[in-house]
């Protein structure tokens, strides 16, 4: 009975846009975690995400081991995170906002045209220590495989710790209060500039995961296998509220089972129209985002 | 413990301060008097490194602090409740307060308790947001918060704001006891020249960015002039 159940169709589709949702649920989380801190909008943050899981991926055919690999591109990350804010976005606070948007844009492109330099377009598949074959049960597939399984664990962990952090911890309150008050922080001996890198550190980590996932995937690893994906992200933060990192992750999980519901009933080519739709309809209801905490501090 | 010499601030064209020398001494309290515009909080922000002044010096004690960072000021021991109280309202009660244990060594659960004794409606709210605060119960949390990192000189901005009569009184009273308990250095910014002056040691009259006149708080508030052109204190 239960396993009729997890093979049905409907539940197939579940696991499917899951599957695919965490992914959008990670990319929103980071995008928010880097909005609340610093107000900036980062496109470049799926092109930077997909540059460190190719530092640390690309080797793997080498017979390196994936959890090794795993924990190099998430150290690559945050590097990466923290050189970025110092080096290219903290000379544009305080500037109009168009500024941040022309350089994360220019940025992505930058990024992907280096990586096509070195490791060219050609995709690469990462071998992963875990089955990517799907369960049978009395001869019908179940949409999961211990590889997805772990994808979700993943995911989820993540953003357990990323709520436990924030949440929790003396470093969370130094990087809410920083987030919230700036100006307030540095009155109470915050150092309100280390708390915006290691913001931006902790966001291209979670980023990282989710690029992982995604090499680790079907499609593999290509330079521009974050780009849907980082779109995805942006509609799911705003769905949710940019704001709101449980809106983020909410907001990823509805648009990637909105796709494949469009994908299983209407058309594969219509995919991600499943996104817009949602977009469409919660900028009607809620604008400023469906978990978003107040239209007051709205600029 | 705090001097202030010769200072000049300007925000673009505007000069906000011009040529002020303050100082402020341990265990007395410092009222900064004057009306709106007059460079009060100004001359608290160029204390706290929030403002660079264009020319001056801003001593704590011996300590040359005009090219410290905020954070760094806030670490030697100046706390700044700033104007508004600066209360973070999407934070409770206690992350509130343990924020203002950061700039010290302190103990964090010893300060928080010694506040909550200090404070016990504080206690009692400690897990509540400050959103549902009323106005003396934020101020009595500003203060709270700038005490838990046991400070050395406490900057105080229009604290009586929007506080009804009663509470201004029970806050000075307040301020006047910790001043004297810990010998702390209070440089007290007020509009409500009255309140501030039956608490204050010495005064400071600033108008349009300039000192009109500094001394001892009883002859200021006894100069029959500067209580009418000045102070708005009828007789």
């Amino acid at each position: 009975m239960m396993s009729t159940f997890l093979a049905s169709p409907i539940m197939h589709n579940i696991f499917a846009g899951l599957a695919q949702g965490v992914i959008y649920s990670l990319v929103a989380l980071s995008l928010v975690i880097i909005w609340q801190s610093t107000h900036v909008l980062n496109f470049a943050q799926g092109a930077m995400a997909m540059f460190a899981s190719y530092i640390g991926m690309t080797e793997i055919d080498r017979g390196l081991n994936y959890w090794f690999c795993l924990v190099v591109s998430l150290a690559v990350g945050f590097l990466f995170g923290g050189l970025t804010e110092r080096i290219l976005i903290r000379p544009l606070y305080g500037k109009p906002e168009i500024n941040a948007i022309v350089v994360t844009v220019g940025f992505l492109g930058v990024i992907e045209a280096v990586a096509q330099a070195i490791w060219t377009s050609t995709t690469r598949n990462i071998a992963t220590p875990l089955s990517q074959i799907y369960f049978h049960d009395q001869g019908r597939v179940v949409l999961l495989s211990p590889f997805v399984l772990f994808q979700f664990g993943l995911a989820l962990g993540i953003m357990a710790l990323v709520a436990v952090l924030f949440r929790f911890t003396n470093l969370g309150l130094k990087l809410r209060a920083s987030a919230l008050a700036p100006e307030v922080a540095r009155l109470l001996g915050v150092r309100v500039n280390r708390m915006l890198t290691i913001g931006w550190m902790l966001s291209a980590g979670v980023g990282v995961v989710a690029a992982v996932i995604v090499a680790s995937g079907s499609f593999g690893l290509y330079p521009s296998d974050m780009d849907g994906i980082l779109i995805a992200g942006f509609i799911a933060a705003v769905v949710g509220g940019l704001d709101s990192p449980v809106g983020a992750v909410i907001g990823g999980l509805l648009i990637g089972i909105a796709e494949q519901f469009v994908l299983a009933y209407w058309s594969a080519d219509l995919a991600s129209l499943g996104g817009l739709i949602i977009l469409v309809v919660a900028l009607m209801i809620r604008p400023q985002g469906i978990f978003a905490k107040s239209v007051g501090r709205r600029v | 413990m705090i001097r202030v010499e010769n200072l000049t601030v300007n925000y673009g064209a505007i000069r906000a301060l011009d040529d002020v020398s303050v100082q402020a001494n341990p265990g007395r309290v410092t009222a900064i008097l004057g009306a709106n515009g007059a460079g009060k909080s100004t001359l608290l922000r160029t204390i706290s490194g929030l403002v660079a002044p264009k020319s001056g010096r801003v001593f704590f004690g011996d300590r040359s602090i005009l090219s410290t960072s905020t954070e760094n000021i806030a670490r030697l021991g100046v706390a700044h409740v700033p104007e508004g109280r600066g209360v973070i309202y999407e934070l409770t009660v206690e992350e509130n307060l343990r924020l203002g244990a950061f700039a010290s060594k302190v103990d964090i659960r010893e300060g928080l308790e010694k506040q909550y004794t200090q404070f016990p409606v504080l206690g009692e709210r400690r897990k509540k947001y400050c959103a549902t605060l009323s106005g003396g119960e934020r101020q009595m949390l500003a203060m709270a918060r700038a005490l838990i990192s046991n400070p050395r000189v406490l900057l105080l901005d229009e604290p009586s704001l929007g506080l009804a009569p009663l509470v201004t009184s029970e806050l000075m009273n307040l301020i006047l006891e910790l001043c004297h308990a810990s010998d702390l250095t209070v440089l007290l910014v007020e509009q409500n020249a009255k309140s501030a002056l039956r608490i204050a040691h010495d005064a400071v009259v600033l108008h349009l960015g300039t000192v009109v006149a500094s001394g001892e708080a009883d002859v200021i508030a006894n100069d029959k002039n500067l209580r009418h052109y000045y102070l708005g204190l009828v007789q």
